[in-house]
């Protein structure tokens, strides 16, 4: 097992009345690319705080780089976190973030900067205040993607990012990673989007892991089978049933089998009708289905 | 390019696939260099380590093979055995289907070689 770049160990932020993050354990190893996922308000930014050292935890262990981040100079300065919203002084242009990034960060890359900015059409002397949404987003990433940082975490980076900017985004993180690689943690709602640029994914739900996998892995693991109920039902029979809706006589069952996309061919041998399920609808059924669990 | 990923199978096969599918049309003639891991990675928009675990797969089965420093290679008779296991895929994926829904809609087999006859000519 290749070195731990975070590691969290029975991780827990309560307050007065919620317990935002119960008892979550996962590691990150070095160099590769994390989806880190789930719903609104399910406690992943609460984590992400906790692994940056700008919430303590109310108990479990949270180690970067091996060690504890709570001022820690030495574990800060290698990470960077890009969140939604990030504010900035009001008088800072967008020159002075990228000076005031270029101070911090050991890896910085200014020509890669100004090469990114270009290509963003960032304005370099614009005040960041009056900056529009998507531009503010532009922001985010150069900083993120320039800062070379060796823990570089994205958390829902592209509020106002239009289709264009996004895919620019995407192409430079994987060529920029493949050249200088990182361990990167991407937090998004737009799972489709960056599905196949993750290696690993940790879902979060209701403030506790629920899914720690390979994202290769779960491709295929899943398969939706529609049939007459009778047939369907037969086929689900033991197996591991994430979503079902009755239509009419029939019925629209996602399940989950094996990896490899043997649970597709097992049901059209069965004379079901199948179709793919991707990593978005997968975290969509189990996040449903953790939900419908708890009411009950 | 009209190789599209699709979410039905791990995508690491679906590029082994992919290269296959051109070694067998000729696109990457034997003993020619095929696209780098990072080529791959940028192209499709894919982990890296994806496209790695696509193209050592094709290692593993002697399709390719590495030149030191270099990069991956097309190797000799990688073609003849693609064919081979094809025909094998073939069989078992389109074959036996066909047959399967064939006797669902009461065709008989003297029908289904008389239709294949006939798509095979074009009509």
């Amino acid at each position: 097992m290749s070195q731990a770049v975070v590691e969290v160990r029975q991780l827990c932020k309560s307050y007065t009345d919620v317990t935002a993050v119960n008892d979550v354990s996962f590691r990150m190893e070095e160099n590769r690319i994390y989806g880190f996922l789930g719903r609104n308000g399910v406690g992943k930014t609460t984590i992400m705080h906790m692994i940056t050292a700008q919430l303590f935890p109310t108990s479990g262990e949270v180690k970067v780089f091996g060690q504890s981040p709570y001022e820690n100079e030495a574990v800060l300065r290698n990470i960077c976190f890009i969140k939604e919203g990030q504010r900035y002084p009001d008088y800072f242009t967008v020159k002075d973030v990228l000076d005031v990034a270029s101070t911090i960060f050991p890896n910085w890359d200014a020509a890669y900067a100004n090469e990114l900015m270009e290509e963003f059409r960032l304005p370099r002397k614009r005040i960041v205040k009056k900056l529009s949404r998507g531009m503010l987003s532009s922001v985010g990433i150069v900083v993120g993607l320039a800062s070379r940082a060796p823990l570089t975490i994205f958390d829902e980076p592209y509020l106002g990012l239009d289709a264009v900017a996004r895919e620019m985004f995407y192409d430079h993180l994987i060529e920029d990673y493949t050249r200088y690689p990182r361990t990167v943690v991407l937090s998004t709602h737009l799972i489709d989007e960056v599905s196949r640029l993750l290696e690993h994914v940790i879902v979060i739900d209701q403030g506790r892991v629920i899914l720690d996998a390979e994202s290769e892995e779960l491709r295929g693991c899943a398969c939706t089978v529609v049939g007459p109920a009778d047939k369907v039902e037969a086929f689900v029979q033991g197996k591991k049933v994430i979503r079902r809706e009755p239509f009419a006589s029939m019925i629209s069952a996602t399940v989950m089998g094996e990896t490899g996309g043997a649970i597709q061919q097992e049901a059209e041998q069965a004379g079901l009708k199948t179709s793919a399920v991707s990593l978005q609808d997968l975290i969509v059924s189990l996040t449903r289905v953790e939900k419908a669990v708890n009411r009950g | 390019m009209a190789f599209q990923i699709d979410d039905s199978r791990p995508i690491f096969m679906q590029i082994a696939d992919k290269i296959e599918d051109d070694i067998i049309e000729e696109r990457l003639p034997e003993e020619t260099q095929v696209p780098s891991t990072n080529q791959f990675a940028a192209f499709y928009q894919i982990n890296p380590a994806t496209a790695a675990k696509g193209v050592n797969l094709l290692v593993d089965q002697g399709i390719l093979y590495k030149k030191r420093g270099i990069g991956m290679f097309v190797a000799t008779g990688a073609r003849e055995k693609l064919i081979e296991k094809r025909k094998q895929e073939f069989y078992e994926h389109y074959v036996v289907t066909t047959v399967k829904e064939a006797a669902k809609l009461g065709i008989t087999t003297e029908q289904l070689t008389d239709m294949i006859r006939r798509g095979g000519s074009g009509q």
